[in-house]
C-alpha cells in the first residue's frame, strides 16, 4: 500500500492541489447561485482573464505591484460585468439573464482572443510559489503544497465574514428571500456587487494558483475549470460554501486519479487525460439523477 | 379549406419557389468559388441547427446546451457512411486505424442515417437528463456534449472514429450528384432543398396538435400536466426530433466543410447558436432562419474588413487585426441581449401582412418628417 502511495504520489498531490484551485473557483459559483439563481458561466472567463492580466502586467511592473494589481483589476472586472450585464435584467426572466451569462462568456473569451492574437500566453514563473521542492521522492512545485492551505484559511476567512459581518448576513437573507430582504431595508444591488466581487477575487486568487502550475494562458483556459468548478459546486449543493470546498476536493482528487490511470489502474492507454474531462460530467449527471440538491443542498419545493 | 387561407398558402408556394428559382440561377451563372455561395450555404446549415434549437428552447421551454454534440453524431455519421470503401481500406484517412466499417452509402442515407443517430443518443440521454429542470438540464445537456466529444477523439474507437484525426474524402458538397447518375448536383441547391424539407417538417410538427403540447408545457408545466399532457413523453419527443435535425444539419456542415475534426464541436459553437436564436426571436421559426443568415453573412463576408486591416475605407492595420470581427460581433450580440431581448421577429412569424405593414409604417414615417 503505502508502495503505491510513494509511486504514485504525484498525481495525488496534484489532484489536492487542482481540488483547491477549483474550490476557489466554484465558491464564486456557489455564491452567485445562492443570491441570484444564475449560473454565472462567464465566471470561468474571469478566471482567464485575471491569468492574462497577470502576463500583461507583470511584462513590465514587479511582482510586488503586480499581484494586488491582478486582484484589484479582476474585481472591478467582476464589479463591471455584474452592472452592465446582469442588473439591467434584474426582474427579466430567468432564461434571459442565464443567455446574457453566455453572452458575456462568448465576448470575454473573444476580447481574450483578439488581445493575444491567439497565442498562448506563456504565464511568468512566480517567486517561490513555482520553485521545486521534493516530497517523498515526488518532485512538485511550492504551489501545489501551498493551494491546500491558502484554500483552507480563505474559506475560513469567508465563513468568518459571512457569519458574523452585517454584509456577510445581508447576503445570508438575501438568499434565502429576495423580496422580503428588500423590504427590510437591505440594499440588495450592494449584496449582490459584493458577492461578484468576493468571488472574483478569489477567482483571481486561483488564477494565480493555476497558472503557476500550468506555465501557459489561452482564451479557452478558463472553460474548462470553470465548468469543473461548477460541478463541484453543484454537487457540494449549490448555495452552500462548505459543499463546493468539499465537491472541488473531491472532483480534483478523482480526476487526477484518472489521469494517472494507466500507472494507478495497470491498464495501459492514451486515453485517460481525455476521460478525465468526460468523468467530470458524468460524475455531475449521475449527482444529479441520484441526488440532485447534491451533499448540503436544500431541497427547492415547487410551488403552482 | 376557405379562400383566403388557400390564397395565403399559393402565394406562400410561389414566394418559396421564386428562391429557389432564385439559386438556381444564382449557381448556373455565378462562379462556384462565389462568397454568396459559402453564404447562402453556411447560413442555410445553421438556419436548420438554429431552428432545432428553437425547437426546443422556444417552443418546448427545455433550456438544452447539446446541440454540439449532436451535430458532431451527424457529422461523423455521414461522414463515415458515405466515405468509399477504396478510401476507408487506404492509407489516405485511416493512417493509424484499420477502418471496421465495410461499406459506404450514398448522401441521402448517409444524411438520414446522421439524423437516426443523433436522435438514437437523445433518446438515451433524455432519459435522464429530461426528468431536471431549467439551469440543470442546460448544464447537463453541455456535460454530456463534452462527453461525446471526449468519447469520439478515445483511440481506442480509432477503427471507428479515426482517433482525434479528421475525416476527410467522403462524399461532400462538390461530389453530390443526380441519383442513378454521373451529374453534379447543384450544391447550394442541394442544401437548400435539405434544409428546407427538414424546416418544413418542423414547421408541421409545431402546428400539430404534439406543437400545441410543446406550447402548453413552455407556459406553464403544471397546468399542462393537470390538462393530461404526459410531461416526459412530450419532452423526450421534442428532445428526440431535435436532435434529430441537428444530426442533419451537422451531416451538412460536414458536407460543406469536406474535412470532419471532433475538435470543433465545442461548447462555444452551442453558445454561438443559441444567441443566433436569441438574436432572431425565441419562439420564432423565420426569426432563427433571418438570423442564421444575418450572422453568418456578417461574419464571412461584411465585417470580413475588421480582420483584415481595412473596413469601410479607414485603414487601420492595428485595430482591425485579426479577431476584431468576433469582438464586434460579441458586443452587438451583448446589445441585443440587454436591450432588445425580443431578437428580431420576437414570437411572431415572418408573413406577407406584416411585411406590407411595415413596408407601410416607414412610409408613413417618412410622410411625418416631411
Amino acid at each position: 500500500m503505502a508502495d503505491f502511495l510513494h509511486q504514485n504520489l504525484s498525481y495525488f498531490l496534484s489532484g489536492i492541489s487542482v481540488g483547491g484551485q477549483y474550490a476557489l473557483i466554484a465558491i464564486g459559483y456557489t455564491m452567485v447561485y445562492g443570491i441570484l439563481r444564475l449560473i454565472n458561466f462567464a465566471h470561468g472567463d474571469v478566471f482567464m482573464c485575471a491569468g492574462l492580466i497577470m502576463v500583461y502586467l507583470s511584462s513590465s511592473l514587479p511582482f510586488a505591484v503586480s499581484v494586488p494589481l491582478v486582484l484589484i483589476f479582476t474585481v472591478l472586472l467582476g464589479f463591471i460585468i455584474e452592472r452592465v450585464a446582469y442588473r439591467p435584467l434584474r426582474s427579466a426572466p430567468r432564461m434571459s439573464v442565464m443567455i446574457s451569462a453566455i453572452g458575456v462568456s462568448y465576448l470575454l473569451q473573444n476580447a481574450a482572443l483578439y488581445f493575444t492574437g491567439g497565442l498562448a500566453k506563456v504565464y511568468p514563473a512566480l517567486p517561490w510559489l513555482s520553485d521545486s521542492v521534493v516530497i517523498w521522492g515526488a518532485t512538485t512545485r511550492v504551489v501545489t503544497i501551498v493551494t491546500p492551505f491558502l484554500t483552507a484559511a480563505l474559506v475560513v476567512l469567508l465563513t468568518l465574514l459571512i457569519k458574523h459581518t452585517k454584509i456577510g448576513m445581508a447576503m445570508r437573507a438575501v438568499s434565502r428571500d429576495f423580496e422580503t430582504s428588500q423590504l427590510m431595508g437591505i440594499r440588495i444591488n450592494r449584496v449582490i456587487s459584493i458577492t461578484f466581487m468576493i468571488g472574483s477575487l478569489l477567482a483571481a486568487v486561483a488564477s494565480l494558483l493555476y497558472f503557476t502550475n500550468y506555465a501557459s494562458v489561452t482564451p479557452t483556459s478558463g472553460s474548462m475549470p470553470g465548468l469543473k468548478a461548477f460541478v463541484a459546486a453543484v454537487f457540494g449543493g449549490i448555495g452552500s460554501i462548505p459543499g463546493a470546498v468539499i465537491g472541488a476536493f473531491i472532483i480534483g482528487i478523482c480526476e487526477n486519479i484518472i489521469k494517472g490511470g494507466s500507472s494507478i489502474f495497470g491498464i495501459p492507454g492514451s486515453g485517460w487525460t481525455t476521460f478525465s474531462d468526460a468523468f467530470t460530467f458524468a460524475f455531475l449527471i449521475i449527482i444529479l439523477i441520484v441526488k440532485p440538491t447534491g451533499l448540503f443542498g436544500e431541497k427547492a419545493v415547487d410551488k403552482v | 379549406m376557405d379562400r383566403a387561407k388557400r390564397n395565403h398558402l399559393i402565394r406562400i408556394f410561389i414566394a418559396i419557389a421564386v428562391v429557389y428559382l432564385a439559386i438556381l440561377v444564382l449557381e448556373f451563372t455565378l462562379r462556384p468559388t462565389n462568397i454568396l455561395f459559402t453564404v447562402l450555404r453556411k447560413g442555410a446549415i445553421y438556419s436548420l441547427v438554429a431552428v432545432s434549437m428553437n425547437l426546443l428552447n422556444g417552443f418546448t421551454g427545455l433550456f438544452s446546451l447539446g446541440q454540439a454534440g449532436f451535430m458532431l453524431l451527424g457529422a461523423y455519421t455521414y461522414a463515415i457512411f458515405t466515405m468509399p470503401v477504396s478510401v476507408k481500406e487506404s492509407e489516405r484517412v485511416y493512417k493509424y486505424y484499420e477502418c471496421i466499417v465495410g461499406f459506404d452509402t450514398g448522401a441521402f442515407i448517409g444524411l438520414i442515417a446522421a439524423g437516426l443517430v443523433a436522435a438514437f443518443f437523445a433518446f438515451l440521454i433524455g432519459l435522464p437528463v429530461l426528468r431536471l429542470k431549467s439551469d440543470y438540464l442546460a448544464i447537463a445537456t453541455l456535460g454530456f456534449a463534452e462527453i461525446l466529444r471526449a468519447i469520439f477523439q478515445w483511440d481506442v474507437l480509432g477503427p471507428l472514429t479515426n482517433g482525434a484525426n479528421l475525416l476527410r474524402e467522403y462524399k461532400d458538397l462538390t461530389r453530390i450528384t443526380l441519383p442513378f447518375t454521373d451529374i453534379p448536383f447543384p450544391p447550394t441547391l442541394f442544401v437548400f432543398i435539405v434544409v428546407g424539407i427538414c424546416i418544413l417538417l418542423i414547421v408541421l410538427l409545431i402546428n400539430s396538435s404534439y406543437g400545441r403540447a410543446f406550447k402548453a408545457i413552455r407556459d406553464d408545466e403544471t397546468a399542462a400536466e393537470a390538462m393530461g399532457i404526459n410531461l416526459f413523453r412530450h419532452k423526450e419527443l421534442s428532445f428526440v426530433i431535435s436532435s434529430f435535425f441537428a444530426g442533419v444539419s451537422g451531416a451538412l456542415l460536414a458536407a460543406f466543410q469536406y474535412t470532419v475534426q471532433a475538435q470543433q464541436f465545442k461548447s462555444m459553437m452551442t453558445y454561438e447558436i443559441l444567441l443566433i436564436v436569441v438574436i432572431g426571436g425565441i419562439g420564432s421559426i423565420s426569426g432563427s432562419c433571418i438570423a442564421s443568415f444575418l450572422y453568418i453573412a456578417l461574419s464571412e463576408w461584411w465585417l470580413r474588413g475588421l480582420d483584415m486591416g481595412r473596413f469601410l475605407g479607414i485603414d487601420a492595420p492595428d485595430l482591425f487585426r485579426s479577431g476584431f470581427r468576433r469582438l464586434v460581433f460579441s458586443v452587438i450580440i451583448m446589445i441585443i441581449v440587454l436591450f432588445f431581448s425580443k431578437g428580431i421577429m420576437g414570437d411572431k412569424e415572418l408573413s406577407f401582412e406584416r411585411m406590407k405593414g411595415f413596408v407601410k409604417g416607414i412610409g408613413r414615417k417618412k410622410g411625418v418628417s416631411k
